[in-house]
């Protein structure tokens, strides 16, 4: 053979890392097995290791046992079982194959996260003889989760079903059904045996009624999206370049984008404008570098610029400077995860102290429900809001993975205890500064005589927040008072009609209706909000948005049963029936204020009497 | 036509993003740590964590030193070459030798592979990490070598004893590499753990990575033993009454102490030839050291004991 040809053909295969997962007795380290054995990419010596061991450890009997060469570490070959994660290397003609290999019991869901972690497609093995079971889909909302765009479904010992083609079939309605709400780009279903060997490699008569591709060539024809055109330029620096006395240069590599010499970028956290002199690449200098190089480059002028800072492209980028943001978080530690204790935070190039000072949900990654509680066990999943001890630069996960991800380390035993992938960012307006008017809030409300504030109506559905607040704007309207009312219902046919009632869209919900009361209030008006409300720290967040007095919380205590007897509107039967997802209440939480301003029972007195204890606060607190 | 070849110049390589992830490593290991040291074997896969390394600090020098632990078993024309690299890059080497085993004269003859390989190697590497105090050290292993490998992370903690615990191993996710360590306690790294064989021999011929000669197939002096072709080297390797020393034209896939590394017949006396050898071969590199063989898991008791 013709070693530049070869080299040729080496270059121009493309590198594809592959996660397998599936449950314990699936035949991931079969199929692993298979695919090494069947590329040739296992040597005579390693086939002779592994007969010897066959005959040891083996469970095939006198055939050679193919799981065994995955299997590495001795303790996992006395068990039989996998217990970490293990990579593997194998290629045909026009792929390079990396497999991470993780084990499939639910204690080890944090090994398939840091699989998943560095993967593009993930085969997910089905057991034909068993079906869809709760492993299944706790990995595939993993590999969701960790923004997997291809998965391939391998349903494997179809041989033990002889080939059954409609148990395949039933086998793929409901793993859809189930997955129906996972967005993945690519999605494909493969009747195999691992042991055999059908339609891994070669596609097989036995299971003549398929006539789709073999995994191999599924697996060859998967196109990463690698468009760098459309991408924004974005090099978090790692290391600064700078021991002989006349070269400073600025090393990291690439996590999006591309770049030029004399392109000019934003030193983020100044908003500095730099000009790109030289690009120093592995291969030399270079006119341009893309996403994934390590590179150093040298700009125009020295800048302060140390590890942590990013450099991306001045227009249109959606980078952020923030402290505080939500995040799906993985516990991966022994020890439970403790809101508002300090963690160190790593990203990309920079590590940071900070805490998870909210927990808002925990996901049951069986049922994909969401659950309220304080704090995470060892493998489980939850959105938690996490504040950082100083600002620093971040994107969501889906914009940018390289960016968008973490891990936290006990700062005491310096273990990974939990890692994390940005959702989005909170305080999204921190680094824009607030105009000074020359006309301010003072002025604008003295003209009638009151003194803005807010009034908050929180409590559950149907507990009178709206009949209250309404009868409340009408004496105050009589009284010759400027006034607006918030209310939950209205707002979301309008500025909210894109949120749904997630705890994610509700906490959003909040967040702007908090907003925009600040800016009514602003405005010089006695402000009423009617929502339910329900989470503690988002009611904080529009308190601390406000002057200490300006925020009045009303909870209106109506117990669950009153408001179920009344259900106005028929909400509450539509959620006992499960026709209403996630209803306060009933299967998403209610947390009762623990010191609101003022509590309204309704249970003791009429709409109006309630009404007239809100006006008499005003007035004694002097805001009208 | 332009536009054309510049779409496709800009897509990474299998090769490219290897080397630009080993970067990445080595210099995250700079920007972390305080006292780093790289492992330097003279071996192909040091040879190119060298340069990979030269590469990542380029036009400065490489910021931390070199360390060799030898056995004092090593093939001469390794010695050699580990001299001349040093003086042709102007690297700061650090050489250490376990002088007690020299005095209770351990070798791999007498003393037998299992305990030369634990005292010149592994208590010897203990010792030299212990007087210099690395916080890191840089060693060029793969995951493709060996099994126990495959499970090993980048970024390998190691207790205050220097010890590996394959179970209690911290999770590594994405490219972020858990960095932090109590006193006294250290990570080994290993910046070509997702390089293959082939790829290393890609990246030396691409490269023009310069290789200890015993690489490339010449006439040598060999005997037979248990099956596999030890080299003489000098005359300590005391020659049986059943052995003859035999001229045959011979390589080495892998370097270490030189009667426990087996020579194999070969022609292939360049980059080239090598790579064409390694695909139609039927053996894995690792069939010529003798250690892994001692027993079933043998690399991963070794491992836990502090070798690399």
């Amino acid at each position: 053979m013709d070693i530049e040809t070869f080299f040729q053909n080496q270059n121009n295969k493309k590198q594809l890392k592959i996660l397998t997962c599936g449950s314990v007795d699936d035949g991931k380290s079969t199929l692993i097995g298979r695919l090494l054995f069947d590329s040739k990419n296992i040597y005579s010596d390693q086939l002779t290791q592994i007969k010897i061991e066959s005959e040891k450890y083996g469970t095939q009997g006198k055939q050679i046992d193919l799981a065994l060469l995955i299997d590495g570490l001795q303790a996992e070959r006395e068990q039989g079982i996998t217990i970490d994660v293990a990579y593997r290397y194998f290629e045909t003609e026009k792929c390079k194959f990396i497999i991470a290999d993780t084990p499939g019991h639910e204690e080890y869901t944090r090994n398939m996260v840091t699989g998943a972690s560095n993967s593009d497609v993930g085969i997910i093995l089905v057991d034909a003889t068993k079906g869809i079971l709760d492993q299944t889909k706790r990995h595939t909302f993993i590999l969701s989760l960790l923004g997997i765009e291809n998965i391939i479904v391998a349903v494997n010992k179809m041989d033990l079903i002889n080939y059954d083609q409609k148990k395949f079939k039933d086998i793929i309605s409901s793993f859809k059904k189930f997955s129906s709400e996972f967005k993945f780009n690519l999605q494909k279903f493969i009747p195999i045996s691992a042991l055999v060997g059908d339609n891994v490699f070669q596609k097989n008569s036995n299971i003549n009624w398929y006539n789709e591709k073999s995994l191999i060539d599924e697996l060859e024809e998967i196109s990463l999206n690698e468009s760098l055109e459309e991408e924004i330029f974005s090099l978090p620096i790692q290391f600064v370049n700078r021991s002989s006395s006349d070269f400073r240069g600025y090393s990291g590599t690439i996590t999006s984008g591309k770049i030029k010499v004399n392109d000019e970028v934003h030193v983020l956290s100044s908003k500095e404008k730099v000009k790109i002199i030289k690009i120093l690449t592995p291969k030399g200098e270079s006119d341009f570098a893309v996403k994934e190089q390590a590179v150093t480059l040298t700009l125009d002028r020295a800048v302060d610029i140390s590890r942590g800072e990013l450099l991306c492209s001045v227009k249109n980028h959606n980078y952020f400077l923030s402290d505080q943001f939500a995040s799906h978080i993985i516990w991966m530690n022994k020890e439970h995860m403790i809101p508002e204790r300090n963690y160190i935070f790593k990203f990309i190039n920079f590590q940071t102290i900070g805490k998870i000072t909210d927990l808002v949900h925990k996901i049951n990654i069986n049922s994909f429900e969401k659950i309220a509680s304080k704090f995470l066990n060892l493998n489980e999943i939850g959105y938690a809001k996490v504040a950082l001890n100083k600002n620093t630069i971040f994107n969501p996960y889906k914009n940018n993975k390289k960016l968008g991800s973490f891990v936290i380390i006990d700062q005491f035993n310096n273990q990974t205890v939990g890692a994390g992938v940005i959702e989005h960012e909170l305080r999204r307006a921190s680094n824009i500064s607030w105009h000074q008017m020359s006309i301010n809030k003072n002025l604008r409300s003295s003209i009638n005589g009151q003194k803005p504030c807010v009034l908050w109506f929180t409590g559950l559905s149907g507990s009178g927040k709206s009949t209250i607040a309404n009868i409340i704007e009408q004496k105050l309207h009589k009284l010759g008072k400027h006034t607006y009312l918030l209310d939950g219902d209205n707002v979301r046919h309008g500025l909210n009609k894109d949120l749904g009632f997630t705890d994610v869209d509700r906490v959003e919900n909040i967040r702007r209706i908090s907003e925009v009361s600040r800016l009514m209030v602003d405005a010089g008006l006695i402000t009423i909000v009617s929502f339910i409300s329900p989470f503690n720290s988002e009611r904080k967040m529009a308190r601390e948005l406000l002057e200490s007095d300006e925020f009045i919380e009303i909870y209106v205590d109506t117990s669950i049963e009153e408001c179920e007897k009344r259900d106005p509107k028929g909400l509450y039967k539509k959620a006992r029936s499960g026709k209403l997802k996630n209803f306060t209440g009933i299967d998403s939480n209610y947390e009762i204020p623990s010191s609101p301003e003022i509590v309204l029972e309704t249970k003791i007195k009429s709409a109006e009497e309630l009404a007239d204890e809100v006006i008499l606060y005003l007035k004694q607190y002097n805001k009208i | 036509m332009e536009i054309y070849q510049k779409q496709i110049s800009m897509k990474l390589s299998h090769i490219e993003k290897l080397e630009s992830e080993s970067i990445h490593i080595i210099r995250e290991v700079v920007a972390e740590f305080e006292n780093p040291v790289m492992l330097y074997s003279i071996g192909k896969d040091s040879s190119v964590m060298l340069h990979l390394a030269q590469k990542a600090f380029y036009p400065n020098k490489i910021p931390f030193k070199l360390m060799h632990i030898d056995t004092t078993w090593k093939f001469k024309e390794m010695i050699n070459f580990r001299d001349v690299t040093v003086k042709k890059y102007n690297l700061d080497l650090l050489v250490h030798i376990n002088k007690e085993g020299v005095r209770n004269n351990i070798n791999p003859i007498s003393s037998g592979s299992k305990i030369h390989t634990d005292i010149m190697k592994t208590q010897s590497l203990i010792q030299a990490l212990d007087k210099y105090k690395f916080d890191a050290a840089f060693g060029g292993a793969r995951r493709d070598e060996e099994k126990s490998r495959a499970k090993e992370r980048i970024f390998s903690f190691r207790d205050k004893k220097h010890r590996w615990d394959p179970k209690n191993q911290k999770p590594e996710l994405w490219n972020l590499f858990n960095t932090n360590i109590d006193k006294d306690e250290s990570v080994r790294v290993f910046p070509l753990s997702n390089w293959t064989e082939i790829d290393i021999w890609q990246y030396i011929y691409q490269e023009n990575i310069p290789l200890v000669p015993l690489y490339f197939s010449k006439i040598r002096s060999v005997i037979r033993r248990n099956d596999m072709m030890i080299m003489v080297d000098d005359d300590r390797l005391k020659i049986r009454e059943n052995e003859k020393i035999e001229q045959k034209k011979v390589r080495f896939r892998t370097l270490g102490c030189y009667p426990l590394t087996a020579a194999v017949e070969s022609d292939a006396t360049n980059v080239e030839e090598i790579i064409i050898e390694l695909l139609e071969s039927k053996y894995s590199e690792r069939q010529g050291r003798l250690i892994d063989n001692d027993q079933i898991g043998s690399m991963e008791k070794k491992k836990q004991e502090g070798y690399f």
